[in-house]
């Protein structure tokens, strides 16, 4: 198991690696000017060339990559631009909104998704089947800012139980930060629980059809135990499959719900950069969404090999 | 004890259903949504509105404009002038003190205005004719001049970035062309660099320290006298959510709501929806003037009888007419300055076949006309899909390129021919604070390979310029700005598409608010 995981960690550094100098290269070539931004409209093209070399970007592509990359592996990942702060202090004020919102993500999706799926499949063709299968197409059919707007307009502007934007951190007390990220997370969480409810009520499908279950059911086990201990645990590996590839959605998601709902995580941190050509930041924050999704997938790769033996083999 | 079913129901039921959720809860913080993200506090190295709105509340000048353009004493006691208009003494008013306590001084005075003259457009123009600027004492201070110059007053209390902000002399010798790391300024509020999250809030803190002068405010002028004790910048790009939170009373004002939103916000009665700023906008056409076809003025003139200012400010504007008005002016309707002399090809009706014509004399036969648009910012999209339509009405293959701001802004700066990576036109807008004289304005300079993007060419305007520069009574400066007008058509400059207003939205609670070209915070309190 050790080195199995060893093996997979050791994977990751070439993929880093590539991720660092294609992220790279895509800001140096991309068009945009970050000193036309600073320099700002009145500027003259003199200015903003004069701000150019100021901030070292007239120089070629090798050395500032191979300068970038050095602090990096230094653990400096830069200083942004624009405000003058350092990329890591930026990402640190933005991890905790982010790391919230997804996680109560992730736990409302499997929370709500997962007994829904192994209800539908329990009671496919019923009305109840039909029921959560109309929900999952309508999770997916509607954009995450559509079910933002329509949530902040119910419970914020005509309820007005709830807040319609920013968020207030957990040191705080942990109701105002639940009451900040009610709606955001039931935006967000909609995609997700249509995602994980399919993949469940499919795989749950094809287990409850083997001889075994039916062996289960002839030995007089009641429903309960035959749906969450027998056929759960060997559909699981579709569904964790399907968390691991929904972190992604979640990453791209967050960028979208953070906007929404005013949040001041990380999604955001990138699309102002990205807006503003502040390369630093651009490039600190993919590094650091790459170094996630990769360690998911290898999570979700080690949790395969504990739920089916044979995979470690 | 055990939490049952029914008693996590219950919870859930009182953490919703409690009290509505805090209004702009503290009557001494202000919750205020700017125009756009504060990514910078340098209103000297840049020259973005909000940073300037930010700069100003942190950092003084010498002078301040009021609302009449008077520049009136600020950080200064007074000054004296020589009958020459070569030397100008100065003289600070005392118990002036930075953030960190230190006292403001001469040495201060002196870096800070020679980064501002490094950047400057009226700065350039002094330091051009600087022999020296000397300190007299602590708190007195001189500029000699070899040539004489009447705008002093103007040039230290201007509103238009980049400012002359006087900071401490250490934080003043930064390279001009480079950001401050230090936000540390005299002015009425302190910037809380702990609790600054770029993109998210900006928060600014009264300065104990401060004492306002004694006359009233007035815009830049006058005693800014603070009512908060906090004044909370918070950054929410979306407008939809902008908006519900000014109704829901999680933030006091929104700088800038879009028209879109307007007539809802005027229908809440907790609300008050207002024009910002009574100097508006003049809307930009900006053609390059260093390849065809635009090179030729007649191509550029085709196009200024093309261009129907009310179809522009009914994209940019929507339904609302009161926010707009036609101009054949490149000056602000409504200040000194302003003339339409020289501007009647912009018009009457609009003649697509006599413009055909004078494109086809110009040479044109077709080729593509590269119209960059930037597709993120409203204001840019609607004109770009106006000039798109237009140009198509006068027989011009346009190559429409949807792109993003940081995009335009980068590649307007290139010269290259429009082939290779360089453009034709782009759409832009200048506030009217900009617009009221060429000191400020530099989208009318046209000092060819010097001048704005699009490096326009014509000696009739840059004498105009001149001219208003050495002006030496108002019936000079107004003849200088009508010349300055009719050769800026004559040439095309640019076009200018109208001129347009916008909103801004408090809630009711909210006194004081007034109409300036920048959010004045001064005066303003909860009742």
């Amino acid at each position: 198991m050790w080195r199995y995981a060893g093996r997979r960690v050791l994977a990751t550094v070439p993929v880093m690696g590539f991720v660092a100098l294609f992220v790279f290269s895509l800001l140096y070539f991309a068009p945009g000017d970050p000193a036309a931004i600073i320099a700002g409209d009145q500027a003259s093209a003199d200015d903003i060339a004069r701000i150019r070399v100021s901030l070292g970007l007239d120089r070629p592509f090798l050395i500032r990559f191979g300068e970038w990359l050095w602090h990096v592996l230094n653990g400096d990942l830069g200083t942004s631009i624009f405000s003058n702060l350092p990329v890591v202090h930026l990402i640190g004020q933005r991890v905790e909104p982010t790391l919230s919102l997804m996680l109560l993500t992730l736990l409302l999706s499997v929370g709500v998704a997962v007994p829904l799926g192994v209800l539908a499949a329990a009671r496919a063709g019923s009305w109840i089947d039909r029921l959560v299968m109309l929900f999952a197409v309508l999770g997916f059919s509607v954009p995450v800012f559509v079910v933002g707007y329509v949530l902040a307009y119910v419970f914020a502007l005509q309820l007005e139980w709830l807040p319609v934007q920013g968020y207030t951190p957990i040191a705080r007390g942990v109701l105002p930060w639940l009451r900040n990220l009610v709606l955001p997370v039931v935006s967000l969480g909609a995609i997700y629980i249509a995602l994980i409810a399919r993949i469940t009520r499919a795989a749950m499908l094809e287990v409850l059809g083997q001889d075994y279950i039916r062996t289960a059911r002839a030995k007089g086990l009641g429903l309960a135990p035959i749906l969450f201990v027998h056929a759960l645990k060997n559909a699981s590996v579709p569904i964790v499959t399907v968390i691991g590839l929904g972190v992604a959605l979640l990453i791209g998601g967050a960028v979208v719900t953070e906007s929404v709902f005013a949040i001041p995580g990380i999604g955001r941190l990138v699309v102002d950069a990205i807006l503003r050509r502040d390369y630093p930041v651009i490039q600190g924050v993919t590094l650091l969404f790459s170094v996630v999704y990769v360690l998911v997938n290898l999570l979700v790769d080690l949790t395969y090999s504990l739920l089916d033996p044979r995979i470690r083999q | 004890m055990t939490l049952g079913r029914r008693d996590v129901m219950k919870l859930a039921a009182g953490l919703l259903a409690a009290p509505a959720i805090a209004r702009a809860d503290a009557p001494r913080v202000l919750r205020f949504v700017p125009q756009a993200n504060l990514s910078s506090l340098d209103a000297v190295a840049g020259t973005q509105y909000v940073v300037r709105n930010a700069a100003l509340m942190v950092w003084e000048t010498l002078y301040g404009v009021d609302s009449s353009f008077n520049p009136q004493p600020q950080m200064c006691e007074g000054h004296e002038v020589s009958d020459d208009f070569k030397t100008w003494s100065f003289r600070l008013r005392p118990g002036l003190t930075f953030h960190d306590g230190e006292a403001v001084t001469t040495r201060d005075v002196l870096a800070s205005l020679q980064r501002w003259m490094v950047r400057d457009t009226m700065g350039q123009i002094i330091k051009s004719r600087l022999d020296a600027l000397e300190a007299i004492d602590d708190r007195g201070f001189r500029f000699r001049l070899n040539k004489p110059f009447t705008k002093m007053l103007f040039a230290l209390g201007k509103g238009n970035a980049p400012l002359p902000l006087i900071m401490p002399e250490r934080i003043a010798k930064t390279d001009p062309f480079q950001l401050i790391k230090e936000y540390v300024g005299s002015g009425p509020m302190q910037f809380r660099t702990d609790e600054w999250v770029p993109g998210s809030r900006a928060v600014f803190e009264l300065f104990q320290g401060y004492q306002p002068r004694a006359e009233p405010a007035d815009w830049l002028a006058g005693g800014r006298r603070m009512n908060f004790d906090r004044i909370e910048w918070q950054i929410l790009p979306d407008p939809a959510t902008a908006g519900a939170a000014l109704q829901n009373g999680e933030i006091d004002w929104w700088e800038q709501p879009i028209p879109d939103l307007v007539p809802l916000l005027k229908g809440n009665r907790d609300l008050v929806v207002d024009i910002a700023d009574p100097l508006g906008n003049l809307g930009s056409l900006r053609m390059n003037h260093l390849h065809p076809p635009f090179n030729d003025p007649r191509a550029r003139r085709a196009l200024l009888m093309a261009v129907s200012q009310p179809d522009y400010m009914a994209a940019v504007c929507g339904g609302d007419d009161a926010l707009w008005q036609p101009t054949a002016s490149f000056f602000t309707p409504g200040t000194k300055l302003f003339t339409e002399d020289g501007g009647d090809l912009l018009k009457g009706p609009r003649n697509y076949e006599a413009a055909k014509k004078l494109l086809a004399e110009a040479g044109y036969n077709g080729e593509k006309v590269i119209l960059m648009v930037a597709t993120d910012i409203a204001i840019t999209k609607a004109e770009g899909d106006v000039t798109a339509d237009m140009l198509g009405k006068i027989g011009m293959n346009v190559d429409y390129q949807a792109l993003d701001w940081g995009t335009v802004g980068a590649r307007r700066s290139k010269k290259d021919p429009p082939g290779k990576g360089g453009w034709n036109i782009f759409h832009t807008w200048h506030a009217g604070a900009d617009c009221i004289n060429p000191a400020p304005y530099t989208a009318l300079d046209a000092g060819g390979a010097k001048a704005w993007f699009g490096w326009p060419d014509s000696p009739a305007v840059e004498q105009g310029i001149v001219a208003w520069y050495d002006a030496a009574d108002s019936a000079a400066e107004t003849a200088a700005a009508r010349a300055i007008n009719r050769a800026a058509f004559d040439d095309v400059v640019y076009i200018p598409t109208g001129f347009f207003r916008q909103y801004q939205a408090w809630r009711h609670d909210l006194a004081g608010v007034v109409k300036a070209p920048f959010p004045v915070f001064w005066g303003v309190r909860k009742t």
